[in-house]
């Protein structure tokens, strides 16, 4: 046996491992470019209406969001239940779209800015009054193109 | 075997760790949901300086669709149920029948990307979406995607007689003349004030 025990060296070797980390890389490289960062943390929570007939918003930096819901549980000892608008990083408002929508647009390129769209992430049990005040505040704003969010349903 | 081991391979084994701990970096800060919503466009506000003729819509033309608050639904003059809507609005948008309770039709000349001509009577009707301050979002947005729904099947129905294929097939400037033939005229009137 001992003689066999030189002859080891014929054994199966261990399976390489160096390719793995390019399997690693390459499922990496996928989730960066089908992602996108989360880049706002959320405030509101809500609940998307649903539809049928959704678009898809096709260039990420063209969108703003204007999230329209509850307080999460715990802002609300401070905020109440009632539904907040939330822009940017904070409730805010109605009379703060207006700036908001200025900054927004100060942040894109000049050709861009006559594409902007506004995704309005709004709680289905919101009150119209609410939204309603929204959009006539976009429209004074000039931000024309909106977005209702919705999840898509397939049939009813 | 000599040179092997005198320059020893960098052990790389590791690397497959590392890659991973950035992979799940990855996973954890973004988000793979694609944002979908009903698209629209707002009327631009008017002048405060302008004095504001209102536009004289015929009776004919205007299609009526109110959401009260309780989430009850009266389209043009009667109370309906949310899914009989897209079928009114769809005859309501075509008129096939050359009803006159229902919009009048102008025709219109279209080039076409080929250079040919193409004339198709273009409706004149206006779906105007009203509805109370307490009514809900989401009713609204059902209300909305009915409509859309309505005016999507017609474009699919003009594209399919004219191109023969659906209007999501469709070329860019192809899509443009049916859009055009088939406006989506939706107006989103302010609410009205309770027990008004």
């Amino acid at each position: 046996m001992a003689v066999m025990k030189k002859k080891g060296e014929r054994e199966v070797p261990a399976m390489s491992t160096t390719s793995l980390p390019d399997v690693v890389y390459i499922i990496l490289f996928f989730f960066m470019l089908s992602t996108s960062m989360r880049d706002q943390e959320l405030l509101v929570r809500y609940r998307l209406p649903e539809a049928t007939e959704v678009q898809k918003l096709e260039k990420k930096s063209l969108v703003s969001y204007i999230h329209v819901g509850v307080p999460i549980l715990s802002m609300q000892a401070k905020y109440g239940t009632a539904p907040l608008i939330q822009l940017n990083d904070s409730y805010k408002t109605t009379q703060d779209i207006l700036d908001f929508v200025a900054g927004e647009r100060d942040k894109m390129n000049e050709n861009d800015r006559a594409l902007m769209t506004i995704c309005l992430k709004a709680d289905g049990n919101t009150k119209m009054g609410m939204i309603a005040d929204v959009k006539q505040e976009l429209r004074r704003a000039n931000a024309l193109k909106i977005s209702y969010a919705s999840s898509k349903l397939l049939s009813y | 075997m000599a040179s092997k081991k005198n320059i020893p391979e960098i052990n790389a084994s590791s690397q497959a760790d590392i890659a991973f701990t950035v992979l799940i970096f990855f996973l954890v800060v973004s988000t793979m949901d694609v944002d979908t919503g009903i698209v629209r466009v707002l009327p631009p506000m008017p002048d405060p300086n302008v004095k504001q003729e209102d536009i004289k819509v015929k009776e004919r033309n205007l299609f009526l669709v109110f959401v009260s608050g309780s989430g009850q639904l009266m389209a043009g003059g009667k109370v309906m149920d949310l899914r009989q809507l897209k079928d009114k609005a769809k005859e309501f948008i075509l008129n096939p029948m050359d009803d006159e309770n229902l919009p009048e039709k102008k025709e219109q000349t279209f080039d076409m990307p080929d250079g040919s001509k193409w004339t198709f009577p273009v409706s004149e009707g206006v779906i105007s979406l009203q509805n109370t301050r307490d009514t809900d979002y989401q009713v609204y947005i059902r209300v909305q995607n009915e409509l859309t729904r309505a005016f999507n099947e017609v474009r699919d129905d003009v594209s399919m007689t004219k191109f023969g294929k659906k209007f999501s097939d469709l070329e860019e400037d192809q899509r443009k003349i049916i859009t055009k033939a088939v406006p989506l005229k939706i107006s989103e009137a302010e609410p009205r004030k309770m027990g008004k």
